[in-house]
């Protein structure tokens, strides 16, 4: 079967569980989300919730974050032609 | 200070400045920053695990969660159907039922779209999270978050990663006067003096990360935040005296020649 992980094709042998699924991605299974088709499933649910053909799955974790990083190009004053005080 | 312990939603925190993990050169001194502030509270990004390469590290390896009160966050969502993805998605991850909740309205600005944040708020509560809203410094908006649940509320002291301080105290302090649950100032500090300013106006902590892991040292300028709040926060029990516009001398004439 053809299934969607984290958005990568990928072919796998039918009747997998998404206890299997982690495993051969060597992820652990504590601390990490997964979403079936867009549904969270408990992490309970994991060994009994069979992949099928065209599944969409994502596998999250945490990372460092604080909040968003003011990546815009604008996200910086002008020093040309502001009154602020700035670097 | 051992007793001024910062209580919400009946947990207890003993440090007054939270720190994010974001933009650190690696988890090793994400570790180092975290312990040289003396935080307790530590906020984290749900994201994508790398199914490539699984010889990258997880930052909960570094940093326990049995140790630390792990406050997941949903930077970078800018609809209130990813906020309350990424909410539920960090519940599932299972850390905790906390969210740092963050519906960003602009990217230039990341000012919140305070209008989905109060939207998110109460669906999240009602769903059984502990939500902290980072929002405006706004009081009005503020009061509504509140009357949606939220056991605290998180104004900002300026844009994101700005380092511009608090740019409008008279807001922040209106805040303060008016609302009834903790206030944590959220984003935009610069330096321990911005960390020290917002604790002497009685707000119940602050948190940060660019502030701190942008600095030439991230270590030292943890510490020199630690140190800024708890001098911010001792000032402000300590209440200050009023301005006055002329002298009071403080040496008394009697005795002179």
């Amino acid at each position: 079967m053809d299934i969607q992980v984290n958005g990568a094709s990928r072919t796998l042998q039918d009747g997998l569980t998404v206890t299997d699924l982690l495993q051969l991605l060597d992820i652990r299974t504590e601390q990490v989300a997964v979403e079936l088709n867009l549904k969270i499933l408990d992490r309970a649910d994991f060994p009994t919730s069979i992949l099928n053909h065209g599944d969409t799955v994502e596998i999250l974790s945490f990372i460092g974050g604080g909040a968003e990083s003011p990546l815009h190009p604008h996200a910086y004053i002008n020093t040309q032609d502001s009154i602020f005080d700035y670097d | 200070m051992t007793d001024d312990r910062l209580e919400i939603a009946g947990r207890a925190f003993r440090s007054r400045l939270w720190v994010g993990t974001g933009k650190y050169k690696d988890f090793a001194e994400t570790k180092k920053a975290i312990d040289a502030a003396g935080a307790d509270v530590v906020t984290v990004a749900v994201r994508r695990v790398n199914i490539t390469d699984r010889n990258t590290e997880n930052l909960l390896d570094y940093i326990d969660p049995k140790q630390y009160t792990i406050l997941p966050n949903t930077a970078g969502c800018y609809t209130v159907e990813d906020a309350l993805r990424y909410a539920r998605l960090a519940r599932a991850a299972g850390v905790s039922d906390l969210v740092k909740l963050e519906v960003i309205g602009d990217e230039r600005t990341l000012f919140p779209d305070t209008a989905g944040l109060i939207e998110a708020a109460k669906t999240l509560v009602k769903e059984g999270f502990i939500v902290l809203p980072y929002t405006n410094d706004d009081p009005i908006v503020a009061q509504k978050l509140v009357d949606v649940g939220c056991p605290a509320v998180m104004p900002l002291a300026a844009p994101i990663g700005s380092g511009l301080g608090i740019r409008n105290p008279y807001n922040l302090k209106i805040i303060l006067e008016t609302i009834n649950v903790p206030i944590i100032v959220d984003a935009g500090v610069g330096t321990a003096s911005d960390a020290a300013l917002a604790m002497e106006y009685g707000a119940d902590a602050v948190l940060m990360n660019t502030a701190i892991a942008g600095a030439n040292n991230p270590i030292m300028m943890a510490e020199a935040m630690k140190l800024g709040i708890e001098a911010g926060r001792l000032a402000y029990k300590a209440g200050r005296i009023p301005r006055k516009l002329y002298a009071t001398a403080s040496t008394t004439i009697e005795g002179m020649l």
